[in-house]
């Protein structure tokens, strides 16, 4: 497993649902075990993400938030 | 389940589509009735082979840019002023949804019947959708799953 964030999306300014639909759909192309890290400033994707990743498996290893965006690191688990 | 052909209830029910694929699950909205309208392509004016289809698709024009809401429609200034306030909060659009639907692996059905009792052929419909079906592929996609009926 790598430490080191595999890839970055930017998806500030989106409203729901497209955070968590254009993630999963760069989540596809990662292979299991990377990381990737997700800057949204909508509010509603810090509860939606959690649930995303409870349904579908992956890992929330950490979530931090300054200056209105919320920043998620997500580990691909399968 | 989609059986309005409402932008505001298009809307909705390709976000939850979208979302339910992008969770993992096995997501099919089955288009029947107004609802298979908003499949109809956006360049398409006029479907129907009788007069009768042909008036009804004038005066319910198909396609995700021509939905109409199902109140303060106004005469299409409402559509317009959602249009816009989604586009300052960047709200995707259904357009965009729907590209977005049929990338996360969403089946889109179109109902048979409708297409019979309406008129509409599949050169009428946009791309990517699955073979037109009946109630019984509704239902049976529906067994042991969530269904909501937008």
């Amino acid at each position: 497993m790598s430490a080191t964030i595999a890839r970055t999306l930017d998806l500030r300014g989106l409203s729901c649902p497209l955070p968590i639909a254009k993630t999963a759909q760069a989540i596809r192309d990662l292979p299991a075990g990377e990381l990737i890290e997700v800057l949204a400033t909508d509010p509603g994707s810090v509860p939606d993400f959690a649930a995303w990743c409870t349904t579908t498996g992956h890992e929330l290893v950490e979530r931090t938030e300054g200056g209105g965006v919320y920043r998620f690191v997500i580990r691909k688990t399968r | 389940m989609a059986w309005s052909g409402d932008l505001d209830k298009i809307w909705p029910t390709f976000i939850l589509g979208t979302t339910g694929a992008a969770m993992g699950m096995e997501t099919t909205i089955f288009f029947t009735f107004w609802g298979l309208f908003p499949l109809v392509r956006n360049d398409v004016h006029i479907t129907g082979e009788n007069w009768m289809q042909k008036m009804m698709s004038m005066m319910n024009r198909g396609g995700t840019e021509h939905l109409g809401l199902s109140k303060m429609n106004f005469a299409g200034m409402g559509p317009a002023m959602m249009k816009k306030l989604a586009e300052e909060h960047k709200v995707a659009s259904p357009n965009e949804l729907l590209e977005v639907a049929r990338d996360l692996g969403v089946h889109l059905v179109p109902c048979q019947m409708t297409m019979d009792l309406l008129g509409l052929t599949k050169d009428d419909l946009i791309d990517g959708l699955e073979e037109p079906a009946g109630a019984t592929t509704a239902l049976l996609e529906a067994q042991d799953a969530v269904t909501l009926f937008i």
